[in-house]
């Protein structure tokens, strides 16, 4: 889960890393009033977007003063972001952060990830001005609620005045602590800013979160509720519900695939045979049949959709037939327009296939994946023409 | 012979008494799983499943004998489970629980590092040893014993290449479960060196997909060691959607950026056969390991 600058800030706020004086706004007078009320003269008018690389792209911006700050807020409110980040569609602009504006002397890239090669949790830092190559790395040691690491060390490789290093080891050591304590996969603060008072200060914040860490985060889960409300395909939210990964793709071709690995090949066959997915779906071991109904009414239920492709090998966790009475399920409650080409395998295929035979889904079967595959390319393409 | 299990093994499992477990390991057992305890903190002093149930970990060792301890625990305990069972000294811990916090199996691989076990997982199937045993919750319909060792990232893939090589007339000596995390146990390139050790093992079977490092690290080593046991690999995701990106963190870091082509590449180098697509992989292995 993705949390917002503003959210990520006051997060990082409780562990003692200092931010600059801010509120959010979702008008442009409320900007103007929050600008007001805080006294900005000077400050920076921030889209809220799940993304980075806003500055390039006018996503932030320094105004004087309230009348500008609400003008600015007009500009970038209620329309989308475009940024190497967000994708060619951009990302909807509902909130900006009004936030004073901070001079400073040095500024940093500090970033804490989980580092999948070495299954361990690192925090990087560099000086923005002098590149990645100036930075460092250090490995975290997690012992209960105690995170540690040679802060001192890399908070030394940057010519720093002694007190300015002991107190960016400092902060350092409050994001490391924040980033284990929130489950986070990434925590990202650029710029860390060396202010000419000489604090060390957070003037931007990412944070994502684990999402199979909320349980234990039900602060975070009440976030969780706007982020999606906000950005989030409400098709693939529901599908979520309905234990089920599904996300929509551009083609014509609906995909029912169990597993994510065998999802993965389906979308690879699909291409490899000259086809376009309409999805991509992964059902999870967990989805029952109605759960399953829900995802392939999602499919039947596209326009786009000129054929659809089941490819499923039963496991010993999700087995074929649970699959089957999903897809009967689906197709007497609300039916298929598309021609629906069925390869079964693995755990209980046959059942399966008797399955959907009594519910009377009319289906062209194969026992190939890539025979499979090339039918839903043909029958879409013939049906295009 | 086969590769962290075999008949003999003497199992136990941790949340026996869970209704996911019940029926698993009595699928385990019919298959010819040899159970011997199960680890319930509070039942301890019960029977179950005809074992004996014990409150703790070391208790169970000390009074089984085992050597091997399946988790099915759920995500919010499972990493207590898994450290409690290396604490115990448990060579090979197999997790197959779905969902546990990334920073959790931080944890669990600060506390792996310079011990005594072996963890597959989690998130993973389980490992599977043909006519012998099943330390998972695998489908075993299509399994049968053979020269193929099989180590993969997905559990639905498994199942189809397993199928495949049965049919190709090959069948295999084991198949491991890495697991679809991004932080685990065993990866790929451990699954290899312990194929590559098993006099059992004539071919090796490398299933893998977008993300991670599991693969560039299987490369690597199988460059270093230049094996003539043939390996064939199978790399999905080459036309996955685009996930979203968030900050530079990631490009920066080494190991989080694995394409699917770059992948691909690496182990092609590493002269590993790539198979062309995912419905030849068992053709594959058949060319390469008999012509």
């Amino acid at each position: 889960m993705n949390l917002h600058e503003f959210q990520a800030k006051e997060l990082l706020a409780q562990f003692g890393v200092p931010i600059p004086r801010g509120r959010i706004a979702a008008s442009p007078p409320e900007a103007a009033s929050v600008a007001r009320r805080l006294g900005l003269e000077q400050c920076v008018v921030k889209a809220q977007v799940h993304a980075g690389d806003r500055a390039a792209n006018g996503g932030i911006r320094f105004a004087s003063g309230p009348d500008e700050a609400g003008k600015m807020a007009a500009e970038l409110i209620g329309r989308p972001l475009i940024t190497a980040q967000t994708g060619p569609a951009g990302q909807q602009v509902r909130w900006v952060y009004l936030e004073e504006a901070v001079a400073f002397e040095r500024n940093f890239y500090v970033a804490v990830i989980v580092d999948r090669a070495t299954g361990g949790v690192v925090l990087t830092i560099h000086d923005r001005e002098a590149g990645p190559r100036s930075g460092t790395t250090v490995r975290l040691e997690i012992s209960g609620e105690d995170v540690s690491g040679d802060f001192e060390k890399a908070a030394a490789a940057f010519g720093l005045a002694p007190s300015s290093a002991s107190l960016l080891a400092k902060r350092l050591s409050q994001i490391a602590e924040a980033a284990v304590a929130l489950d986070a996969m990434l925590v990202e603060i650029s710029p860390l800013a060396l202010t000419q008072a000489g604090d060390l200060v957070a003037l931007d914040a990412k944070v994502n979160v684990d999402d199979n860490a909320l349980f234990r985060h039900p602060d975070l889960i009440a976030l969780r509720e706007v982020s999606e409300a906000e950005d989030g395909d409400p098709a693939a939210l529901a599908a979520d519900r309905h234990q089920i990964n599904y996300l929509r793709l551009g083609g014509d071709i609906g995909v029912v695939v169990n597993g994510a690995g065998l999802a993965l090949a389906t979308l690879d066959l699909l291409r490899e045979a000259g086809g376009e997915p309409a999805n991509f779906m992964d059902i999870r071991t967990t989805a029952t049949s109605l759960d399953i109904a829900y995802a392939f009414e999602l499919i039947a239920a596209n326009p786009r959709v000129r054929a659809v492709l089941v490819n499923v090998h039963g496991g010993g966790m999700q087995r074929c037939d649970t699959i089957a009475d999903g897809i009967g399920i689906a197709v007497r409650r609300t039916g298929c327009a598309a021609p629906i080409v069925v390869r079964l395998a693995g755990n209980n295929a046959e059942f399966a296939a008797s399955r959907l035979k009594s519910y009377g889904v009319p289906v062209i079967g194969t026992g190939d994946m890539w025979e499979a595959a090339s039918m839903a390319v043909e029958l879409a393409t013939r049906k295009a023409a | 012979m086969a590769v962290l299990a075999k008949r003999a093994t003497r199992v136990i499992c941790q949340g026996l008494t869970g209704r996911a477990a019940t029926y698993h390991i009595g699928r385990m057992v019919a298959y010819g799983m040899r159970l011997v305890g199960g680890v319930t903190p509070g039942k301890g002093g019960q029977r179950y499943l005809d074992v004996p149930v014990f409150d703790t970990v070391a208790e169970a060792i000390a009074e089984t004998g085992a050597t091997a301890s399946l988790v099915f625990v759920p995500p919010a305990n499972a990493a207590d489970a898994m450290i409690e069972a290396i604490d115990a000294g448990v060579e090979l811990v197999v997790c197959v629980t779905e969902r546990v916090p990334v920073m959790d199996m931080v944890r669990v691989r600060q506390r792996l590092a310079g011990s005594r076990t072996r963890l597959v997982g989690p998130n993973s199937q389980g490992i599977l040893v043909p006519g012998e045993t099943q330390l998972g919750v695998m489908t075993t319909i299509n399994a049968r014993r053979g020269p193929v060792g099989i180590a993969s990232r997905s559990a639905s893939l498994t199942s189809e290449v397993v199928a495949q090589t049965t049919a190709a007339g090959l069948g295999q000596s084991t198949t491991i479960g890495v697991g679809g995390d991004p932080v685990h146990g065993l990866g790929l390139a451990d699954c290899a060196r312990l194929f590559l050790d098993d006099p059992a093992t004539e071919g090796i079977i490398l299933i893998g997909e977008i993300g991670g490092s599991d693969e560039e690290e299987a490369a690597a080593l199988i460059r270093q060691l230049k094996p003539d046991k043939p390996i064939v690999a199978l790399v999905v995701g080459r036309n996955a959607p685009q996930q979203q990106r968030m900050g530079h963190a990631g490009a920066l870091a080494a190991g989080q950026t694995g394409g699917a082509e770059a992948k691909i590449e690496a182990l092609r180098e590493a002269g590993v056969t790539i198979a062309p697509r995912a419905d030849l992989v068992g053709m594959t292995m058949r060319q390469v390991l008999v012509g």
